[in-house]
């Protein structure tokens, strides 16, 4: 699965219209680019701003997810008799109940499974809901209903999925899609052609989203419509999923998903606890919140899923690539989930080599399916490549930045046509990234004797998204007394989506900030948004608010121009003051205009335009680690990074550091302490599903020092704002510049994550490099 | 700090900490065998309630008491959200994993998750709802929004109970001891390099307004 088809809309094809002129470049700008505190600052810290979680509504029932407690079971009988009986009890529903035979999981083959099946292809498959006037009721009655399960073989692996004799998960086999290949030049040729050939295995494990706040959705039905609540990522995906699968018109389904917990790509489309949390409430004529415990979202809610990648690079001593090749075996959990997507891309894309090969196998096994997250496919690719990267350096006795920076593209080697990049900072990445860093200084300090050892290490990396594009609407509203109103459908996941298009509206009218209403996120009352995913947010909706401001402006100058007896063209509006260039005394203020009085309000609408054509939008991104290897006890302390990002315009400064320490931080935990764990040999469960066992990085794991430099194209190639997407990207190089650290620091590879201290022991020991 | 160096569980109404243990444990058997009139032994002088009987309690709660019917299984955090529609205070792993469900216990953070309602009372809880002076942001909430320190702000009521926590015990807390203080509040996003900033920052704005909370 490519990126693409999990952000943008694809069955229909993305046509918006034009804006009637492409705005011109801001020569200067006064408000975007500055380090400003987000408009939603106060909501956030003040405990304000309503979550989803969170919502409580009159005659409110709470529901309960019962789910399959084993890897791969047959249901074969559920008796709800005993719970329906106890104390706060409404309603239960299960595969028998009426209107509970949803389809679900769509393949082109048609639905592999529904809502309630008895076919549980994973542990925490869901087999009954329940309502109840408290959760804890509910989860009394879920403990309750008893199920008879007939307990079926399980796979845990990819490479079992294989095997023969393997328990086939689905009709057709353990084959999730057709094997994906991809190649140009002669990979054998350039093998040939090659001083130094390096081969090497690399995995990593499967990480878990684990936001903050769980998956959660509040339904209630007023008469025939539904209004969801919903934690997600894009509230017109969530729409469009609701209406296929209840049958209602889009007018009878309401989503409001305004401030959501965190969800790094598992919230970008319609779960399962949302529509029976819709069918709860319809039963009980009762308003229901199902929110998911934390084991839930460790089961049922997406995933990073694992990769073994097999890499073989060959190089010359001059640092030329002469061939890369590349064999991915992947996989999504029980349904299509993109085991593979994307993980060859940054082999593909990154550096210029003229002889590429991938063959990328995704398989199901039983375990839950895999989503999105942060930049798919691209951390597992860059794990591996810059590793690899940085074992040919050493090879070819060169500085690991040198030997990137002499295989720098230009265009994207992988695009049919091989068309040029709309911008790229990757040599401004590395060079600018290795300076502030003091990349040559810190290497020579690198201290390799005794049981701390000391190191630092590079790796880059790029996200194949990032560009944005059609379709967006935006519309703006310019009040009488000059403040101002911003509707626009995306979400804000925290990544300061509504600062930033608010500042976007603030440069163009000169409304300062805190007289900016933002209306955000709601079906009825916002314009139409794709999903906020794939770093796309920004390039796609800043200049549809672009040019919504340049309308409502267009059409305030002209009531102006009227007024002050001027053509509109020899207008400007400054400091909240439209002013005649050729005469500066004719002037008025925003307040003064009376044709604004009279009417009450200017309306603004802006579309996003399409993208250039022959170009290839993708922001890159260089990061710099130090760290201390304690070689008795295994442990990694990264001490220092430093991340140099090419995400075009950097809009707001202050959030764009915070969301590439984001990144950085959740590479760490790709890197040092992430991964689920599953029983291979006796249940095939997950043994680590709550935050003391899966450990993601805390407080104590992080440096203080995290470095952000904004290199800070403005690519107006790409779009009017000139910004390209950051919060995939930032995640992109870490993992593999903290491991690259460890080798430079200890002499020890680390091919698989996570590279914890019992897994590092195990290396050290192995090469004999303890101190 | 309050000079308490008395039993931390002491008896207030009835219920002690000890005794309603007991209380659970024999309750449930009780109520198996010979029904939930049945009682057993317990502490001497506690009441012993079933399990699903509803109990008084009074619970203070940002500088207000709270009188309450409860169950004895409901988590002080579940009371503050869905009873008093306290939901500043998050919910994040119910098991005292992520510390987004940070309140200030008798000054100290504690995560309201683990701690039952009955056992909060005779408390003094703040919740992020109590740094407030009527819609005016107290100066570690300020600090937060100064410096950035947080992305979805999920778990933000959790950093700033726990970073308020730390400067009513730590005025001057170093840099190592600020992450100590919010290293048991996991943030997903990873704004902990703002978090630590905000952290001295909130410091420095406390000292400034002599030490308001």
């Amino acid at each position: 699965m490519i990126p693409d088809e999990r952000y943008y809309v694809t069955d229909v094809p993305p046509e918006t219209p034009e804006p009637a002129d492409q705005p011109a470049p801001w020569t200067t700008t006064t408000v975007v680019g500055k380090r400003l505190p987000r408009v939603d600052a106060y909501e956030r810290v003040s405990g304000a701003a309503v979550y989803t979680a969170d919502v409580v509504l009159p005659g409110m029932l709470y529901a309960a997810v019962l789910r399959c407690p084993h890897a791969h079971a047959m249901v074969r009988k559920v008796d709800t008799s005993k719970a329906e009986k106890m104390p706060g009890v409404a309603a239960i529903l299960t595969d028998k109940s009426p209107g509970a035979d949803v389809p679900w999981f769509n393949a082109r083959t048609g639905p592999l499974s529904r809502l309630f099946d008895p076919h549980c292809r994973y542990e925490g498959e869901e087999v009954a809901g329940v309502a109840a006037e408290t959760p804890y009721q509910a989860w009394d009655a879920v403990r309750a209903i008893a199920v008879e399960y007939e307990v079926l073989p399980f796979v845990a692996d990819a490479e079992d999925a294989l095997k023969p004799g393997a328990v086939a998960i689905h009709q057709g086999g353990n084959r999730s899609g057709d094997v994906t290949r991809y190649g140009r030049g002669d990979v054998d040729a350039g093998f040939a052609a090659a001083d130094v050939v390096v081969e090497q295995i690399y995995s990593t494990a499967c990480e878990i989203h684990a936001p903050t706040e769980t998956h959660a959705s509040v339904a209630r039905w007023d008469g025939n419509r539904l209004v969801v609540w919903d934690s997600t990522q894009g509230v017109y995906p969530i729409q469009s999923g609701l209406v296929q699968l209840l049958k209602l018109p889009s007018s009878s389904v309401r989503v409001i998903g305004h401030y959501m917990g965190g969800g790094f790509g598992s919230k970008l489309s319609v779960s399962k606890h949302t529509v029976i949390a819709a069918l709860l409430a319809k039963v009980t004529a009762r308003p229901v919140k199902l929110h998911l415990t934390r084991e839930e979202s460790f089961l049922a809610v997406g995933n990073r899923p694992p990769d073994t990648m097999t890499l073989k690079a060959g190089v010359k001593k001059d640092g030329t690539l002469t061939a890369l090749q590349m064999t991915v075996l992947g996989t999504g959990g029980a349904y299509p989930g993109g085991g593979v997507g994307g993980v060859d891309w940054v082999v593909r894309d990154l550096y210029t080599c003229p002889n590429v090969k991938t063959e990328l196998t995704d398989v199901f096994i039983n375990a839950g399916q895999a989503r999105a997250f942060r930049a798919p496919g691209h951390p597992q690719g860059a794990w591996a490549l810059e590793q690899m990267m940085d074992q040919l350096a050493e090879r070819i006795g060169m500085d690991p930045v040198e030997f990137r920076l002499k295989n720098v593209p230009m265009v994207s080697q992988a695009t049919s046509g091989t068309p040029p990049y709309s911008s790229t900072g990757l040599k401004a990445c590395l060079e600018e990234g290795a300076k502030r860093f003091g990349w040559s200084e810190a290497r020579k300090r690198a201290r390799t004797e005794g049981p701390i050892r000391r190191g630092v290490g590079v790796a880059a990396g790029l996200w194949r998204g990032g560009g944005g594009g059609p379709p967006a609407t935006i519309i703006v509203k310019l009040f009488a007394d000059g403040s101002a109103n911003l509707n626009m459908g995306a979400s804000d996941l925290g990544t300061g989506t509504k600062t930033v298009m608010a500042m976007v509206v603030s440069e163009e009218l000169g409304v300062p900030l805190e007289k900016i209403q933002v209306e955000w996120a709601d079906t009825a009352t916002t314009q139409y948004a794709t999903a906020s995913g794939g770093s796309k947010t920004v390039p796609t909706e800043s200049p549809a608010t672009r040019a919504a401001a340049l309308d409502v402006k267009q059409q305030l100058l002209t009531m102006a121009a009227a007024q002050l007896k001027v053509t509109p063209e020899e207008l400007v509006l400054k400091n909240g003051e439209i002013v005649s260039t050729a005469d500066p005394s004719k002037k008025v203020g925003i307040t003064g205009v009376t044709a604004l009085r009279g009417r009450g309000l200017i309306v603004g609408v802006g579309y996003r335009g399409p993208n250039p054509e022959g170009k290839v939008i993708c922001p890159f991104g260089a990061h710099f680690a130090e760290v201390e290897v304690n070689t008795r006890t295994g442990e990694v302390k990264v001490t220092r990074f430093l991340a140099a990002q090419d995400s075009g315009r950097a809009m707001n400064e202050l959030t764009y550091e915070n969301q590439t320490q984001g990144g950085i931080t959740m590479g760490l935990g790709l890197a040092l302490t992430e991964g689920r764990i599953l029983d291979r040999s006796q249940t095939g469960k997950m043994v680590n599903r709550n935050w003391h066992d899966y450990k993601i990085p805390t407080a104590m794991d992080v440096p203080v020092e995290q470095i952000v430099i904004p290199i800070d194209l403005h690519d107006y190639q790409a779009n009017s704002t000139a910004a390209k997407g950051l919060g995939e990207p930032a995640t992109v190089p870490a993992a593999p510049a903290i491991a690259n650290a460890i080798y430079n620091a200890c002499g020890v590879r680390t091919p698989d994550t996570p590279v914890n201290p019992l897994r590092l022991m195990g290396l050290l020991a192995a090469s004999k490099k303890r101190g | 700090m309050p000079e308490d160096s008395e039993d931390p569980f002491r008896k207030r109404t009835g219920v002690t900490r000890r005794g309603f243990i007991a209380t659970i444990g024999t309750g449930a058997v009780a109520a198996a065998t010979v029904g939930p009139s049945a009682t057993a032994e317990a502490a001497p002088g506690a009441e012993i309630p079933d399990a699903a009987e509803l109990l008084r309690v009074t619970l203070t709660i940002n500088g207000r008491s709270h009188r309450l019917l409860v169950e004895p299984r409901w988590s002080l955090l579940y009371v503050l959200r869905e009873r008093l529609g306290l939901t500043a205070t998050k919910l994040g792993c119910d098991r005292g994993e992520c510390g987004v469900c940070t309140v200030l216990v008798d000054d100290k953070p504690g995560y309201s998750c683990m701690m039952l309602a009955v056992e909060s009372e005779g408390k003094t809880i703040v919740t992020l709802e109590g740094l407030m002076r009527g819609e005016e942001l107290g100066p570690v909430q300020r600090a937060f929004v100064e410096e950035d320190a947080f992305q979805c702000g999920y778990c933000t009521p959790g950093q700033v109970m726990a970073v308020e926590g730390l400067l009513r015990a730590n005025p001057n807390p170093t840099m190592d001891e600020i992450r100590t203080g919010v290293s048991g509040n996991l943030c997903r996003c990873g704004a902990y390099a703002h978090i630590f900033k905000a952290g001295q920052r909130a410091a420095e704005l406390k000292k400034q307004e002599g030490g308001r909370a």
